[in-house]
């Protein structure tokens, strides 16, 4: 017995002896490997934010995603950008004049550099446009400049298109508009509006974006990207105003997973989460209350209704599924992170706009809103015997389920039966755009700070976007009025009188106003929420 | 052994052809395309768009084009990571993967083997108990609990390893994933160990080297081993391709830039050629291990040497 156990002790020792060499391998591979991983000069003050989404490219034009926004807006100064508290400033362009038909824009283009030391000129501008545009690139984003004379047609690949834009010389830029569109100056902050360096774009094709090539106009240059991990930028020292510039180097962190983001920014491995763990919310209250930054931000969440679908042409029936809607347990009970109920469909505090037009029966009490609702059911000839039967679609998010649970149990009180359907989002969005759904969830983010940017939604000419099918001629004449109006107040009322129709037809039940839900270190300073959700790295600064 | 070698090599290309071809077709055949989003494209721009792709052709043309660049070695673009292509993205990411999943496999198996047989040597006793049951926690607990529970642990309250990242590729970043990696293939072959060994301990040869007085230690090691380890063999070849491939779970939570997420990401994108081009991985991972593990069968087994 005894022999037998040393025999068996023989064999673990000489196991485990085995797997310390193995260890020992492991380590030597994973110490060469260090040894030859290149190494940076270390800079004094390193900002690290955590991301959370992989950026899809460098390349303005190719960008469609605010996490990849983040790094282009380090990189890039458009005509305006942003200023500290996210409201569009003098950028490149130091100064303009626009007509007075608000149609013709002049802008003086500030002597400043790319960061290989050429000069930036308006036909960087011009260049950067032509190439948005230009049918062969496939730009994602190229409608944002349909604003512009001509674009459309040159994005569409119409014979003889071109765009009215002109560089009167090297340091002037005039630019024609369709329409006096007072949101083109806040557009000009968006990556779709940034200039190229034709003379790199123009050498490395494709390439230009890469660390070794890119060249830019803004307080930062990329210097590494490794999918996945990060994305590394150092101060631009040919920036025009880099002796403002606090932060010598920015580094983005990678993180589809919030919790793991969150444990590093508790860790103190990152100065900046732009996303938390929505589940912890109340822990993160009790313990980062001085890190926790929830803030409104310029987004609506929404449910579409079909409205060419024969159950759903009835106003009375829309009507009656908006009211039974109670909005305040959806954000307090089941979001419980600071969203706020919405009754319209543009958020408040929305650029050139006044009050939004918020449905007529906001303030009632909800026992109020749900008689009112079943008053209007039973006014559309639905009963107990024959209730309105649907199906909800929503996108896999666990958000979204809890949110299309909590709908159908409050439809269920005005005897609606809604059956939820789950779909992953390419799909969700494919049936959207085909209009092959009932009712289903959606969302939006403003791309620029306009009112205009969230009703166009509820135009018959915007299209397959237009997910309700809403046509309302009224509605469109409005909207047409508006973008055709100079004056800033009157457009505002005229958006408002399209608003006040939408509310009453409810082709669109808001549920809630998004917000930006973030972590930021107190060591960070020059951190200002704002709805655009817009924090350049040169306005803020680390605290020794 | 040689002209089979030789005959399992060409088998391997049809297969990979077949594979190809079927995923390529699955993949398009699933609804929703890469420009389906929560900000629908204007039609213009996204006929734009599947131009610029290829999109916009007849799918066998499509699969003609494919493949006529696949055999210039051309994986084709990556649709949603623009900046890269579909091979610089693998390349970039397949060495940490690679890396990772080499020492959790040869953690586990040393490890799996040595807690397998420990627990098989002292069948039912408390100890067998012990590390059975230790070794079924290890299979039961998934991933992603066991991974940010290390995280946790030993990155933030204990504050000895980083929570997570990959740094220049330091050591102390690759501890925690590796560990999480290994944890479940350890358990996995112990059991597997344990089970093959119990049985080949009653079997007849071992009951003869014993009946030849031969010692114990020289049963286990010279004979029991040999037989005890072939299942454990057979599991290894995919269990290596899978890990090898990078997780996408330990991938996202630890931040390491593995290739483990495009397997997820690139699907739920519909990133067609970054799907391919993993799936291509993948599959030829799984033929060459398991191409592998029959040759080493083969040295292990006595009945299959002759053939």
């Amino acid at each position: 017995m005894s022999d037998n156990t040393k025999t068996k002790k023989g064999l673990v020792n000489g196991l485990l002896k085995s797997s310390r060499a193995f260890v020992l391998g492991t380590a030597l591979i994973a110490g060469s490997m260090t040894m030859l991983s290149s190494t940076y000069a270390h800079a004094e003050k390193i900002l690290r934010i955590g991301n959370d989404g992989e950026p899809q490219s460098m390349d303005p034009h190719f960008i469609s995603t605010v996490q990849t926004s983040r790094i282009s807006d380090d990189m890039s100064l458009g005509l305006l950008t942003y200023g500290p508290d996210g409201e569009p400033v003098a950028g490149a362009a130091e100064s303009w004049t626009v007509s007075e038909d608000g149609k013709t824009y002049t802008f003086k283009i500030r002597d400043h550099n790319w960061s290989d030391g050429v000069p930036v000129t308006a036909q960087d501008f011009i260049a950067g446009w032509e190439r948005l545009l230009d049918p062969e690139l496939g730009a994602e984003y190229a409608s944002l400049l349909y604003i512009i004379e001509g674009a459309e047609a040159v994005n569409t690949g119409k014979e003889g298109a071109k765009l009215g834009v002109k560089a009167i010389d090297d340091h002037t830029l005039e630019v024609k508009l369709t329409a006096p569109a007072p949101y083109f100056l806040a557009q000009l902050t968006h990556q779709t509006a940034f200039a190229i360096p034709r003379h790199v774009v123009e050498k490395f094709g494709k390439d230009w974006v890469k660390p070794e090539h890119i060249v830019v106009n803004g307080a930062y240059k990329l210097v590494e990207w490794l999918p996945n991990v990060h994305t590394k930028l150092v101060k631009n020292d040919k920036f025009y105003d880099a002796a403002n510039v606090p932060i010598d180097e920015v580094i983005y962190y990678t993180y589809e997973d919030r919790t793991a983001m969150q444990n590093r920014f508790r860790a103190n491995e990152l100065d900046v989460a732009r996303d938390i763990a929505s589940e912890q919310i109340s822990w993160l209250r009790d313990n980062l209350a001085d890190s926790l930054r929830i803030a409104p931000y310029a987004g609506i969440y929404y449910y579409a209704i079909r409205t060419d679908k024969d159950k759903f042409k009835d106003v009375r029936v829309r009507k009656a599924l908006s009211l039974a809607l109670n909005r305040e347990a959806i954000t307090d009970a089941v979001l419980k992170t600071g969203e706020l109920p919405a009754y319209s469909f543009v958020p408040p505090g929305t650029g050139n706009y006044a009050e939004p037009a918020y449905t007529a029966w906001k303030d009632l009490p909800y026992a109020e809103k749900l008689a009112e609702a079943k008053k209007l059911m039973a006014e559309a000839g639905y009963s107990a015997d024959n209730p309105l039967k649907f199906t909800l679609r929503y996108n896999t998010s666990e958000n979204h389920k809890r949110i299309a649970i909590a709908a159908q149990n409050m439809w269920k009180q005005i005897g609606v039966e809604a059956e939820l359907f789950n779909s992953e989002g390419k799909i969700h969005y494919a049936d959207l755009k085909v209009g092959d759904f009932e009712v289903a969830r959606a969302g939006w983010i403003a791309d620029y700070n306009d009112a205009q940017n969230f009703l166009f939604l509820g135009e018959e000419r915007t299209g397959p976007l237009n997910y309700a099918a809403f046509d309302n001629p009224r509605y469109n004449e409005l909207m047409l009025a508006a973008e055709n109006e100079g004056d800033l107040k009157k457009r505002s009322s005229l958006m408002h009188q399209a608003e006040a129709i939408m509310m009453e037809a409810q082709p669109y039940i808001p549920i809630y106003y998004y917000v930006s839900k973030q972590l930021i270190s107190p060591k960070i300073k020059g951190w200002i929420d704002n709805a655009p959700d817009r924090h350049l790295t040169r306005w803020l600064d680390i605290a020794e | 052994m040689l002209s089979y070698a030789i005959r399992r090599l060409l088998i391997a290309i049809p297969t990979l052809f077949i594979v190809i071809t079927v995923a390529f077709f699955m993949m398009r055949i699933a609804p929703g395309g890469p420009f389906d989003q929560e900000r629908a494209l204007p039609p213009e721009i996204e006929k734009n768009i599947k131009a610029a792709y290829d999109l916009d052709k007849p799918l066998i043309e499509q699969y003609g084009i494919y493949i006529g660049k696949l055999f210039q070695g051309d994986f084709g673009p990556s649709i949603k990571i623009r900046d890269f292509s579909v091979a610089e993205l693998i390349m970039a990411g397949a060495p940490a993967s690679m890396q990772l999943g080499l020492s959790a496999i040869a953690i586990a198996l040393v490890f799996g083997v040595a807690f397998g047989t420990y627990a098989a040597l002292r069948q039912n006793s408390a100890v067998d108990f012990a590390v059975m049951g230790v070794a079924m926690i290890g299979i039961a607990i998934p991933n992603f609990v066991m991974a940010p529970l290390l995280s946790l642990v030993f990155g933030l309250y204990l504050s000895i390893l980083p929570t997570a990242g990959w740094g220049d590729g330091e050591i102390q970043y690759k501890i925690l994933p590796t560990i999480a990696l290994a944890l479940p293939q350890i358990a996995y072959i112990a059991r597997l160990t344990r089970g093959s060994m119990v049985e080949v301990l009653h079997s007849n040869y071992i009951r003869t080297a014993r009946a030849k007085g031969l010692r114990e230690k020289l049963v286990v090691n010279r004979h029991a081993i040999k037989g005890a380890l072939l299942p454990v063999v057979s599991y290894l070849g995919p269990a290596t391709a899978a890990v090898m491939t990078g997780s996408v779970v330990i991938e996202s939570i630890f931040g390491v830039p593995g290739i483990g997420t495009y397997f997820v990401k690139a699907a739920l994108n519909r990133d067609y050629p970054l799907v391919m081009g993993v799936v291509i991985v993948y599959a030829v991972m799984i033929i060459m291990l398991n191409f592998l593990v029959d040759m080493v069968y083969g040295l292990l087994d006595p009945k299959l040497k002759s053939h």
